[in-house]
């Protein structure tokens, strides 16, 4: 498919994000869940400039208390909609929801419905996914066709093995969903990025989970994440909006640090005014 | 009258019925559910024709927020 439209927002040395046949005109993709009203929720995809936005699968509570329904307040031809499968515990569970899915959105003819979210969690406290679960249902999604997006942990040796069964992408959390505490081994992720992509230097690896702050967003960028997915940090910001606006920007800001490559860390400092014509002699002449 | 599971509970309908008229009676435009019968989607193509069986388990699903 295209780009969708808003190339203003690309940074022109850099080419915009590609996650398997989808090209992407922003690098943040954000979810819809949570937001206290739906006319916030569309306000503040809009201001986030995203282009791809997250959906869950349930029974069929279309209708909130005012009549409406999510659908209304998402423009079809400006977000590719990824639909997730949030909330499932085993393999098969998670198959069914993303054909499910795959179903709804080939009714509404958007080019979301060969890609799933895949997300198959072990615990209900921490959220954190069920390694040999997702395993398997990536496999068997990657068979039915489906490009798979993979919710994992931050796991480097999981991470290989999701790509070794066919992850389109890899999705690592930075901390636990809905946590809000960035991103706690960025160890971790430095790894799973140069074993992801040391012979395959645009295999997307995403950030999906933990952002609290637009920090974590522009921290993840500078790693070298090629994008990263967010929802709570957003919808439960006191000013989701302005929130929204700042996740805009440390996209851009973190992915242009990383582009622009960042000085090394030094223990000792390096003076930014010249060394010679100083008027004034150094108080401990111990240096060489 | 049939009894059938319909998203998780136990409902009676009359013989004949069909998955557009579930569909129908629960308000959803058809365009924004899927439907899956005893583990299986049906293509929207069958909704009007296929019939529901004693004992059929359905899910009407839709899109919700999420992340």
């Amino acid at each position: 498919m295209n780009i969708r439209d808003a190339d203003e927002d690309l940074i022109p040395s850099d080419k915009p994000l590609k996650i398997g046949t989808h090209t992407l005109a922003s690098r943040l993709i954000v979810g819809t869940g949570k937001y206290e009203s739906l006319s916030g929720m569309r306000d503040s995809l809009i201001a986030s400039q995203s282009r791809c936005v997250t959906v869950a699968i349930r029974r069929e509570r279309l209708y909130d208390g005012q009549g409406k329904n999510l659908l209304d307040y998402i423009d079809l031809e400006r977000y590719i909609l990824l639909p997730n499968t949030a909330g499932c515990y085993n393999a098969v569970d998670a198959v069914r929801v993303a054909r499910l899915g795959r179903e709804i959105l080939k009714s509404l003819e958007n080019p979301g419905s060969d890609w799933v979210k895949l997300e198959v969690l072990g615990d209900s406290k921490t959220l954190l996914p069920d390694p040999l679960a997702t395993l398997e249902a990536c496999k068997r999604l990657v068979d039915e066709g489906f490009q798979v997006l993979c919710y994992t942990s931050d796991d480097p040796i999981m991470a290989v093995r999701l790509k070794a069964a066919g992850a389109t992408a890899v999705m690592p959390a930075g901390s636990p969903i809905g946590s809000g505490q960035g991103i706690l081994n960025a160890n971790n992720l430095r790894i799973i990025l140069e074993y992801l992509k040391s012979d395959d230097p645009d295999y997307p690896v995403i950030v999906d989970a933990g952002v609290g702050a637009a920090s974590d967003v522009a921290v993840a960028f500078e790693l070298g994440a090629d994008g990263v997915l967010l929802n709570t940090a957003i919808a439960h910001a006191k000013d989701p909006i302005l929130m929204a606006s700042a996740m805009h920007h440390a996209t851009l800001a973190g992915r242009q640090s990383f582009l622009a490559g960042r000085i090394p860390k030094r223990l000792y400092a390096q003076a930014s005014s010249p060394e010679e014509g100083l008027i004034t002699s150094r108080p401990h002449p111990t240096e060489s | 009258m049939l009894t059938i599971s319909f998203n998780g509970q136990s409902i009676s309908v009359s013989e004949e019925t069909t998955i557009a008229d579930l569909i129908h009676s629960s308000g959803i435009p058809s365009k924004f559910c899927a439907v899956e019968k005893n583990l299986e989607i049906v293509p929207k193509s069958q909704y009007a024709s296929m019939q529901l069986a004693d004992g059929d388990s359905v899910e009407i699903v839709t899109l919700v927020g999420g992340g």
